[in-house]
């Protein structure tokens, strides 16, 4: 049985639906991720969970019981807030036993798993000192120790590193990494940023607009996205309208306005004439000076228009005959250099056969 | 110095002076050893120790303060109360209802205290119907300064609490108590000082019994403005400056501080 099921859940404001007939379900041990634009609906689903808020209509239901009357302090949930809503009044150790001494904890295992707790986080010496006195990332590894130190069943991160600078964010992703796989709880994770979803999760679900486009592992969100929001949504693609010619279990071949034929991944539900786009993600594209030299099955040529060099890769922006653009990416493997080919060099892109998506939605 | 700023601190000089002189001249002829308050003969305590002899102003103190006491004591609560109610349940009516008091010329609150007690509640004007008027019109000070205090906090902390196992009471108990405190004390302090000085609506609230402060002092300038009335004017005005002066620490130091 899943550990968390949300079973069609709906939460109205006014006439507004923030989070529209969502169903997910949460197996234990899994680092959860929600994933969306701002507004979405994430933090209201979040607050369903803690308890914070109730839904419209549908079912919070946490090891098979329905958690309907259950207000927050009686569920065995805790939350990372975004602001990390620390004591200001308690010291870091105080903040941390706070939840053990709501608990009944006898004072000597306060004591020990609080020192515990600090130890986890690399805050041994900060026991005594007051959250104010903490810097931004020292404060998150308290708010992470006290969600931490009873042992919930769920752990729930509303955009628990949104507030830090990138070097900090990317230590505090590994931190959270281990932090989960050491104590085996369950993590549901709210974030905006892709690249932060995809790092940290088992699973992702991509919300919009209060509904859930896609529900699945980083790796497939990435390779396969569902529809055109989920492609636009997570990472870079480019975009070419196409028409599905064959449907074979195997594989599809698409038209390409005004180009030519090429091949992609099978997908269920795609029928012969179905018109959409295909989506390729830039290091997926290979870019040559020779058409001569590809010996793959799909490849147009095009002209560089311009490329964007960003330290370790450069993204060239190539125009095919027809107008639409494709993007290319890559590695900078010559030292000191920006770049392998000039804007207005003509030169040949391609791909594997198995490597864009069709989209029809 | 700059031009404009000579015609400032003159302007902000004559402010002060203003304000501060005749506090100043009560003070000093407190002091003085000459039954008129014309000019300075020589230095005495003898007007503070023929005040501590005067029985009925030690009484009209002595009621003063028990009145001054109890009000600011119920006024903090049912304050504090309004304030975290206006900040929880965003209702538009609820501060209008609390705040008008504040703005209310006392005059009108006096009169409308005064037809409740009698018409409505067929009270017997006294210290009770004194202290309920009082409270009345210090509910909304502490309310004010409470509700400030929670609007300048991170409203997560309280679910936080709740999340982590406390109950409604304990949340209010270990969490929004503790820091509120600054706040309710500085209402309360704040609360003394309005209540123990007031003269409007203890003049009408108070009937024929019991001395007053505010109204005995008054009554003995209507004979001759005596050293004695500058002694415990001076008295008052050291209470009433040690009690603001804590109520402004405690207030925007704490909030200073956390606001970080
Ligand atoms: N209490 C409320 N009353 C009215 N509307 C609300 C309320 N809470 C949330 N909303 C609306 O519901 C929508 C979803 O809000 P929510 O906070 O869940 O978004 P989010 O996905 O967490 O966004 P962000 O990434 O910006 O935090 C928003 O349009 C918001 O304005
Ligand atoms: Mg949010």
């Amino acid at each position: 049985m899943a550990l968390l099921e949300i079973r069609n859940v709906t939460r109205r404001f006014g006439d507004f639906t923030a989070v529209d007939n969502v169903s997910i379900s949460i197996e234990a041990g899994e680092f959860f991720t929600l994933l969306g634009p701002s507004g979405c609906g994430k933090t209201t689903l979040l607050r369903m969970i803690a308890g914070f808020d109730l839904p419209d209509a549908g079912q919070i239901l946490l090891d098979g019981k329905d958690m309907v009357g259950t207000p927050p302090e009686k569920r065995p949930i805790h939350t990372v807030f975004q602001s990390y809503a620390l004591f200001p009044h308690m010291t870091v150790a105080d903040n941390i036993a706070f939840p053990l001494k709501m608990a009944g904890t006898t004072p000597d295992e306060i004591k020990s798993r609080v020192r515990e707790a600090l130890d986890d986080v690399r805050l041994s010496n900060f026991g005594n000192r007051f959250p104010q006195e903490l810097s931004g990332g020292q404060k998150q590894r308290v708010a992470f120790a006290r969600g931490l130190v009873n042992r919930p069943r769920l752990l729930l991160l509303d955009e628990p590193l949104g507030a830090l600078d990138a070097k900090l964010r990317e230590e505090m992703q590994i931190e959270l990494i281990n932090l989960q796989k050491e104590r085996g709880v369950t993590f549901v994770f709210i974030t905006h940023a892709q690249n932060e979803a995809l790092a940290l999760s088992h699973r992702i679900a991509v919300m919009n607009q209060g509904k859930v486009e896609q529900l699945d592992e980083p790796s497939r969100i990435y390779g396969f996205p569902k529809n055109r929001f989920v492609a636009d949504f997570i990472g870079k693609i480019s975009i070419m309208n196409a028409q599905v010619l064959e449907a074979a279990p195997s594989h599809l071949t698409l038209s390409v306005a005004e180009l030519g034929e090429v091949t992609a991944p099978s997908k269920e539900g795609i029928k012969v004439g179905d018109a959409g786009v295909l989506a390729i993600r830039p290091e997926q594209v290979r870019i040559s000076h020779h058409a001569e030299e590809v010996e793959l099955k799909n490849h147009f040529i095009g002209k560089v228009r311009g490329f964007l060099y960003v330290g370790d890769v450069t993204t060239y922006i190539v125009e095919l005959p027809n107008g639409a653009r494709i993007e290319a990416l890559l590695p900078n493997s010559a030292p000191g250099r920006a770049k392998f080919f000039e804007a207005g060099d003509p030169v040949a892109v391609s791909w594997r056969h198995d490597a864009g998506t069709f989209l029809n939605d | 110095m700059r031009r404009s700023n000579i015609w400032l601190w003159s302007a902000a000089a004559l402010a002060y002076a203003f304000l501060y002189i005749p506090l100043i001249i009560v003070v000093v002829y407190s002091f003085n050893d000459s039954k008129l308050n014309a000019e300075w003969v020589g230095f005495t305590l003898s007007w503070y120790v023929a005040l501590f002899n005067n029985q009925e102003m030690l009484i009209a103190a002595r009621n003063s303060l028990i009145i001054a006491v109890s009000a600011s004591f119920l006024a903090t609560i049912l304050g504090t109360m309004a304030g975290l109610a206006i900040h929880r349940y965003k209702l538009k009516f609820l501060p209008l209802l609390v705040f008008t008091p504040v703005a209310m010329p006392e005059i009108l609150l006096g009169v409308a205290l005064l037809l409740f007690f009698l018409q409505v509640l067929n009270l017997t004007l006294g210290m009770i119907s004194i202290i309920i008027a009082h409270t009345t019109f210090c509910i909304g000070f502490v309310a004010i300064i409470v509700r400030a205090r929670l609007q300048g906090m991170d409203e997560s902390i309280f679910e936080a609490a709740r999340d982590l196992g406390a109950s409604p009471w304990q949340t209010f108990r270990l969490i929004t108590l503790p820091l509120i405190m600054p706040a309710v004390v500085a209402g309360a302090l704040m609360s003394f000082t309005l209540s123990i000085d007031d003269f409007v609506i203890t003049f009408f609230t108070k009937g024929v019994g019991e001395p007053i402060l505010p109204i005995q002092i008054y009554t003995m300038i209507k004979i001759a403005v005596t050293p004695e009335v500058n002694a415990i004017s001076t008295l008052l005005m050291l209470l009433t400056l040690t009690m603001i002066i804590i109520a402004a620490k405690l207030d925007s130091g704490v909030l200073r501080r956390e606001a970080k």
